[in-house]
């Protein structure tokens, strides 16, 4: 990618809530500190299970009426938003908002919305005429988008991102690509989740046999391990202020990162199964777009979301890229302490690295108490942080359903 | 229902749409949009609410009847007053 500062785009603001954080420090302390997010959970229908599900105060940034007529996904939008723009320095009133951009990764949207409703209805018989008047504004797939602009007053552009769960990263590509195409001036980008709050993708996991299940939910999570069963489906949000390196530095911004390269393919396989030769494509692509080498990434970030294939077939992808001359590559996973935030988890997961730049330390992958042999990965961080002898760059991998992948580069910015 | 029942059925409503508002001492002869914050969506929640509640139906054309506390109760009171 072209490094003039005017056409590097960074990491200005991280606004984010998660399992087991509703800030960057509170989330990136118990990254560190091996404290999971993931709780007992009990859905309608569908009964008992694990989810890792968000504390944030909603009332934050809201009205009652607001959340009363918006989504859970909205909320937790504005929520990120609200605190990407505080945590960058950037003041409402003082923003051109047409210049301003909202770009949000979904994994789906409108699942939730719709099952409220059949829910309501069937307590008058199924009868149509108590349908709300709420739920074509609630399930238009922008509307998690759509709502922070209205509760912001954000003129500028806005739209998901729909790429199941490559959608966080995909959502960052979709800020850095508006921003280089001059679009905008500002980007609020990353993904978004409210998933747990429908019973059918946990009953879907359960019936595709992938569905997470444990006597403690905090060890239901555990990728790469023999006894791992399963996603534990969570919810989460994280959305950061992008923007061009030239204006960043012209106002003294905090850089958290620069976004160094990416890349984004199709496995054109199967619905869900991956492929771990596009991971592996998708992988180097966005390696030599940021124009280096396998070596030079000190910290990969999986996407390993506990299932018994995934996280093989992720390995595998990744053994095949990171050689034994990567000795300075370290390799952890995020989703062992709050589980799969689907549409957030790539944008999430790299934001609760984002530190490593500043203090070196990788948070561990949690609940890795038996290697599964298929998983092994040199450079695997299990159970205690490590501390790199160098931590310029990290790479994070987003992959979904209908075998879409998405990698992100960052790399520290020398200021 | 007494009209003074079928009146705080309707404020009762309202507090549930607009949350944020204070529906204490509103004016029965003023329009409700006048007084509070009420865009047409919540206006359509106010039916919706008579619908599911009380099982009445206002058909689009008798809209305008629901503009005022006071015009409520009397569009209201024929259907609810045995209730």
């Amino acid at each position: 990618m072209n490094t003039s500062p005017h056409d590097t785009i960074v990491i200005t603001g991280v606004g984010l809530t998660a399992p087991n954080g509703q800030s960057l420090a509170e989330f990136r302390s118990n990254l560190l500190a091996g404290v999971s997010g993931v709780t007992p959970y009990s859905v309608r229908y569908f009964g008992d299970t694990v989810a890792g599900l968000c504390q944030f105060d909603t009332g934050r940034y809201q009205s009652r009426k607001e959340l009363r007529i918006g989504t859970r996904a909205g909320s937790i939008s504005i929520y990120c938003a609200h605190e990407a723009l505080r945590d960058a320095g950037l003041a409402l009133p003082d923003l051109d908002r047409s210049r301003l951009g909202v770009f949000i990764g979904i994994t789906e949207h409108g699942n939730v919305e719709t099952e409220n409703e059949i829910y309501e209805i069937s307590k008058f018989n199924y009868d149509i005429k108590y349908w709300s008047h709420h739920h074509n504004p609630r399930t238009v797939a922008n509307n998690p988008a759509g709502e922070v602009t209205v509760n912001l007053g954000i003129t500028g552009p806005h739209y998901t991102i729909g790429a199941a769960c490559a959608a966080g990263n995909l959502g960052v590509v979709n800020g850095v690509q508006q921003l280089l195409l001059g679009e905008v001036d500002l980007a609020l980008a990353g993904g978004v989740s409210e998933s747990p709050r429908t019973f059918g993708i946990f009953a879907a996991f359960r019936s595709q046999n992938a569905l997470a299940s444990h006597a403690d939910p905090r060890q239901a999570s555990r990728p790469f391990d023999r006894a791992r069963n399963g996603i534990v489906v969570s919810e989460g949000g994280a959305l950061f202020v992008l923007e061009r390196l030239d204006r960043a530095l012209a106002r003294g911004a905090h850089i958290y990162g620069e976004i160094a390269g990416y890349a984004y393919n199709s496995d054109a396989l199967d619905m869900v199964l991956p492929n771990p030769e596009r991971q592996t494509e998708c992988m180097r692509r966005a390696i030599a777009r940021a124009g280096l080498r396998p070596q030079d990434i000190h910290l990969v970030n999986t996407h390993a979301t506990g299932t018994p294939a995934g996280d093989a077939k992720e390995c595998e992808a990744i053994r095949a890229v990171f050689g034994p001359e990567c000795t300075e590559t370290w390799v952890n996973n995020t989703k062992s302490f709050i589980g799969h935030t689907m549409g957030a988890a790539g944008a999430l997961e790299l934001a609760g690295n984002l530190p490593s730049f500043d203090d070196r330390r990788v948070h561990p992958t949690i609940n890795l108490d038996d290697l599964d042999p298929e998983c092994a990965l040199n450079g695997l961080v299990a159970g205690r942080p490590q501390t790199a002898k160098k931590l310029d760059t990290i790479l994070n991998n987003s992959f979904g359903m209908l075998g879409i992948n998405c990698v992100l580069v960052v790399r520290r910015h020398r200021g | 229902m007494t009209r003074e029942a079928i009146g705080q059925a309707v404020i009762d409503i309202i507090r549930d749409i607009v949350p944020d508002e204070d529906c204490t001492g509103l004016d029965p002869e003023k329009n409700l949009r006048d007084q509070l914050d009420l865009d047409s969506m919540d206006f359509l929640d106010i039916v919706m609410e008579l619908r599911k509640k009380y099982g009445v139906e206002v058909p689009e054309a008798d809209y305008g009847k629901l503009a005022t506390l006071k015009s409520c109760v009397e569009y209201l009171t024929p259907a609810l007053a045995s209730r």
